[in-house]
């Protein structure tokens, strides 16, 4: 009964979004890393009108990333920021510091807010709280399982976002990690040079077989997974249990990356809300996703169907 | 303290008040708790058996929290207990009837970081005060307001702001500040790593971190082409691009020699820089480590109450003692610096060669008794300590001496070649006079 999940991808350009709601993305994520964090790249405030313009167009939600940890120095100009994002009518706002929250209530009412806090939004309480703040949505923790998630749906007065596909931040920290450890080194870096483009990764003694990239930018450093999640096959799940957006990262891919998996998921999800009932996976789908994959980072069912201790 | 000459002090800000900020410690059990008080605590934190992030600590009972709170009024002190994971669904049932056992057993404060938990303390137990933990990692004005209003009369800031930033977010918002100023850190944004949950399987958030942070880590770059790469059927069916492949997938960015990478951070210590804290007007010290050793503890509570102490009674003429320092350093497990209050932290603020982790000195006994006549004490062994050794005793407000042991009775007068026994009660002769609760250690 009018059920329509939505396909939300992050772009990095204007380019992106074409390309992404062609391969039948229903929103896509942007922004830029003065407010945002790990985006796939900058669309900046003076693009943004563009940008949901071209989104409008396909009939698809354009949503705003400032989910960054903000400091004193950055509480002014996200007043500015926050109203160019109101004049350029973005469908929503994504948040994690509770000081976008209150900007965005006081100069652009209009704008949805989305809760995004990574790896704290892990329980229905909490995501409903942030809902009597004004959240219609809450983006859940990629370290949830997927019974957490499945039985966290009923009790949510918010909408739920889940990853379904690609890469999860791991650690972020403020400090320049790999700066300091080559100036330990003594070789130093000129002018930066650490960024997504790079390539860079880690490998731990012990799982030599795993290589976790990690990239410097203005927001210090982060560390992404060693594997891929791709829950295609179980979609079916958080399809019945009603999950309202499903998000495919499309950090540190290439775009032709990008479209298979999304034309793979927008299948999928199409064949769902068609015949629910009847629905079966198509392995052509996930094969198709198999072809382009990196064969140094697998496919994984993330923490769905893991059991945690602590 | 090898940063310590970097950071000139930079901060030269105005001194608009003069309330004695709290000294808040760690306490990871009973013992440790009246430690901490006894050598000078306004405040101690700690964890019960739900909820906390040291589900490997030795967590207080309610009966133990009541008895902790007891010893606390005697001296003035509060007792705060840290609930600050982020809760899964499972958790969610019991927080209430949980908040209010705490606040039964006389606990002041609850320490959190799930705003659900915060809500449900703020509605179900109003008479318990609820303090913003640094794992939600606020470090902007806007954010402490918006706290404020949700009730809380402190926040706990992110490591990641500075001196200057904590200034600013006083004069904006009419908010108990608290501050960590001693102690391990997190290199991360606090609650903003899972580096457990992926390598182990253990949730940091909900207390199971297991430090892979302070791992050791190669660093690679990638030296594919894009594209390249893309397929892997194409590749395999190439031999040329696939013997490209292996050559360049994985360019070192290290010599044989070189140290290692990793995450790990130097430990946070503010001694040298008291003034800076009390003036731009850090309301609660903290000093971490719910997992720390008594004699870690002890001294490091001791060393910071002296210098609060002392600036507070006469802050014109105030000096750094080299003692303060030499103490600190008795103590630490390792390296040490100012963390995010001067500047971000760099190259020198990590720990890339191999840690020694262990502080130089052990508690080697506790003073249960002194016979001023005699110059006898009665000594309470805590680790082997032998005629000949030299030890140190020190108490709280600083008083210290050195001396070597010379003889070792037990209770019934027999003579021992050494202390052998944990808990042990022996008699020695001491130089100086010592008190109740006094400690005794040795270089290790």
């Amino acid at each position: 009964m009018g059920y329509k999940p939505e396909l939300l991808v992050p772009a990095g350009s204007l380019a992106e979004i074409g390309a992404y709601l062609e391969a039948g993305a229903d929103a896509v994520l942007i922004g830029e890393t003065r407010y945002g964090m790990r985006l796939p790249g900058d669309i900046r405030a003076n693009e943004v009108a563009e940008a949901v313009q071209l989104g409008h167009k396909h009939g698809a939600k354009v949503y705003v990333s400032v989910n960054k940890l903000l400091h004193n120095d950055q509480l002014e100009e996200l007043r500015d920021y926050v109203k160019a994002l109101g004049e350029a009518g973005v469908d929503a706002i994504q948040f994690g510091d509770p000081a976008v929250l209150q900007a965005v209530r006081e100069l652009a009412p209009q704008i949805a807010l989305h809760w995004n806090a990574e790896m704290t939004s892990t329980n229905y309480s909490t995501a409903n709280y942030w809902g009597s703040k004004g959240a219609t949505r809450a983006v859940l923790a990629r370290e949830l399982n997927m019974d957490e998630i499945t039985e966290m749906q009923p009790h949510l007065q918010v909408e739920a976002e889940v990853q379904v596909h690609g890469m999860t931040n791991i650690y972020h920290s403020k400090r320049r990690l790999v700066q300091s450890y080559m100036m330990h080194q003594g070789r130093p870096v000129e002018g930066g040079d650490l960024g997504k483009e790079r390539g860079l990764f880690l490998i731990e003694a012990e799982r030599k077989e795993e290589k976790f990239p990690i990239y410097e930018d203005d927001n210090g450093t982060h560390i992404m997974s060693s594997d891929d999640i791709c829950i295609l096959e179980d979609l079916h799940v958080l399809l019945a249990a009603g999950v309202a957006s499903f998000k495919i990262e499309t950090l540190l891919k290439s775009p032709a990356y990008n479209k298979v998996v999304i034309q793979a998921y927008r299948k999928a999800i199409d064949a769902y809300i068609a015949d629910p009932d009847q629905y079966e996976m198509d392995e052509a789908w996930i094969e198709s996703i198999r072809r382009v994959q990196d064969p140094e980072r697998e496919l994984s069912f993330g923490f769905f169907y893991k059991e945690q201790v602590y | 303290m090898q940063t310590a000459e970097k950071h000139i002090r930079k901060y030269t800000g105005k001194r608009y008040r003069l309330e004695k900020p709290e000294l808040l410690a760690p306490a990871g059990n009973l013992e440790k708790l009246k430690f901490a008080i006894h050598y000078g605590a306004d405040a101690v934190y700690i964890g019960g058996q739900k909820y906390g992030l040291r589900s490997n600590a030795d967590n207080f009972s309610f009966e133990e929290m009541r008895e902790g709170v007891e010893f606390a009024k005697k001296y003035g002190a509060k007792v705060f207990v840290a609930t600050n994971i982020y809760a899964h669904n499972e958790d969610l049932a019991g927080i209430e009837e949980y908040l209010r056992n705490l606040y039964d057993a006389g606990i002041s404060a609850v320490i959190v970081a799930d705003p659900i938990i915060v809500d449900t303390a703020r509605r179900a137990v109003p008479g318990l005060e609820v303090h913003l933990s640094t794992q939600q990692s606020t470090v902007n004005w806007q954010a402490v307001k918006f706290w404020k209003e949700e009730g809380l009369p402190r926040v706990v800031l992110g490591r990641e702001t500075s001196l200057e930033e904590i200034e600013e977010i006083k004069k904006h918002v009419d908010i108990e500040i608290e501050a960590f100023i001693h102690g391990a850190m997190c290199s991360s944004y606090s609650g903003r790593c899972v580096l457990s949950n992926h390598f182990t399987d253990r949730d940091s958030n909900r207390g199971g971190c297991c430090q892979s942070c302070r791992w050791k880590y190669d660093l690679f770059e990638d030296g594919r082409p894009d594209e390249a790469w893309i397929s892997e059927e194409e590749a395999m069916g190439d031999p040329v691009l696939q013997q490209f492949q292996l050559g360049v997938n994985q360019l070192p960015l290290f010599d044989e020699q070189d140290n290692a990478f990793t995450m790990g951070s130097k430990d946070l210590c503010m001694i040298e820089h008291i003034p800076d804290l009390i003036d731009v007007g850090v309301d609660s010290f903290k000093i971490e480590g719910r997992m720390k050793s008594i004699h870690y503890v002890a001294t490091v509570v001791n060393v910071y109450r002296q210098a609060i102490d002392a600036y507070m009674d006469d802050p014109e003429n105030y000096v750094l003692k080299p003692e303060w320092v030499e103490e600190i350093n008795k103590a630490a497990n390792r390296p040490l610096n100012t963390g995010f209050f001067y500047d971000t932290p760099d190259h020198e603020d990590h720990i890339y060669e191999p840690e020694e982790k262990a502080a130089p000195y052990d508690f080697a006994g506790l003073v249960m008794d002194y016979d001023a006549d005699t110059g006898m004490a009665v000594i309470q062994q805590r680790n082997h300590f032998k005629p000949g050794q030299e030890v140190e005793f020190f108490g709280p407000g600083g008083t210290f001496f050195k001396q070597t042991v010379t003889a070792i009775w037990d209770e019934d007068g027999n003579e021992l070649d050494a202390a052998r026994h944990p808990l042990q009660k022996v008699k020695i002769k001491v130089d100086q006079p010592v008190s109740y609760f006094d400690m005794m250690r040795k270089k290790k």
